[in-house]
């Protein structure tokens, strides 16, 4: 540091608490990814074929959770059916 | 009965095979007959951190193959007779790691040594896991960096998922985190994480805090542990980390940031 960096010496920036926040986050989800069941990805992707033959979703609209309560495991199915009208349409014009 | 402790952390750079040279030679200089594999095949480099890159011979994929024995691929340490390397091979594939066949030499180690140190590739392939398999206990070799700390947590995850002692359902492997190229005065300054930061996303006991320091590079240009730099803060930090890994209740050092004085900060330090 010299004599003119003295004088404009700029307040660092705390990015750790930024830093913090995020890892809590990705680390969150990938603790779930790690220790939820192998077949999550095939069952949601069976689950899609299944469901498109019926109505037309998109992948965004299954969720698939698997979540845990002590002993108690809950398997979430989300499902997001399209609007009548409009908004299929638009979704199937948007592929 | 000895103890396997693999050095870990999925992220390269961040000073494994410095802490794997230091921890194995503090453990050997307080008199415990210790040995340090180097599990990174294909990029041997703690024969080089450890300063006897010319004297190896034979290695463990050598051992591995039956090409030759434990006792000629072992290097003794040139200033202490209880610390042994056992080097990484330069050019074999990995494909030459068995469960069984690591198994089959580290319960031979076993036999001579009361410390086995495994120093781990970066990564979460064959030789990372490896490395970790056989592990009683297990060093997380962090940097205050957020890729850095991503990645020791994917370890923790390896180690209570793919470990010997998870798949047999024993006791699980004792952790350890090991913060390295730690700044104080950056943490202070919100710029860098803290160790409450990382000690609180990882939920694992500190057993050191390595400064930031020249020293590190200095020793390895000089193939000598840091620990045995006992004028550095490095060096001291691993030698309490030694200490604490051996059961002594060492309050941590070096963690307050340094104040600049008026004219430090004037004239530039």
């Amino acid at each position: 540091m010299s004599i003119f960096d003295y004088f404009k010496r700029k307040p660092t920036k705390a990015t750790a608490a930024i830093a913090k926040e995020r890892l809590h986050i990705v680390m969150a989800h990938e603790h779930r990814v790690a220790n939820g069941p192998d077949y999550l990805p095939a069952l949601r992707r069976e689950l899609m074929e299944v469901i498109t033959k019926y109505v037309q979703i998109q992948r965004e609209d299954i969720k698939v959770n698997l979540e845990r309560h002590g002993d108690c495991e809950i398997l979430e199915l989300n499902i997001a059916l399209p609007e009548e009208g409009k908004e299929t349409k638009e979704k199937i014009a948007a592929r | 009965m000895s103890k396997v402790i693999v050095v870990t952390s999925g992220k390269g750079g961040v000073g494994k095979t410095t802490t794997s040279a230091s921890f194995a030679a503090g453990l050997a200089n307080r008199g415990h007959r210790t040995v340090v594999i180097d599990f990174d095949i294909g990029l041997r480099n703690l024969d080089l951190v450890m300063g006897c890159e010319r004297r190896v011979v034979y290695d463990f994929v050598n051992v591995i193959n039956d090409e030759a024995t434990l006792k000629q691929a072992l290097i003794r340490d040139k200033s202490d007779n209880n610390l042994h390397i056992l080097p990484a091979s330069q050019t074999r594939d990995k494909d030459a790691f068995t469960e069984e066949k690591v198994g089959k030499v580290i319960d031979e180690l076993r036999e001579d040594f009361d410390y086995i140190v495994c120093d781990s590739p970066a990564g979460i392939e064959k030789g990372a896991l490896m490395a970790l398999f056989y592990a009683d206990e297990a060093l997380i070799v962090t940097n205050p960096e957020i890729s850095s700390v991503r990645d020791s947590d994917r370890i923790l995850g390896m180690l209570s998922a793919k470990s010997q002692r998870a798949i047999q359902g024993e006791e699980p492997i004792k952790e350890h985190l090991v913060v390295t190229r730690y700044s104080p005065n950056r943490a202070e300054s919100g710029e860098m994480l803290s160790l409450d930061d990382i000690q609180e996303l990882l939920g694992i006991d500190l057993i050191g805090v390595i400064p930031e320091s020249e020293a590190v590079l200095q020793a390895s240009n000089s193939g000598v542990p840091v620990i045995r730099d006992e004028q550095s803060k490095s060096g001291q930090a691993y030698q309490d980390m030694v200490a604490r890994f051996l059961g002594e209740d060492i309050p941590m050092r070096f963690l307050e940031a340094e104040k600049k004085g008026f004219l430090k900060r004037f004239f530039g330090a």
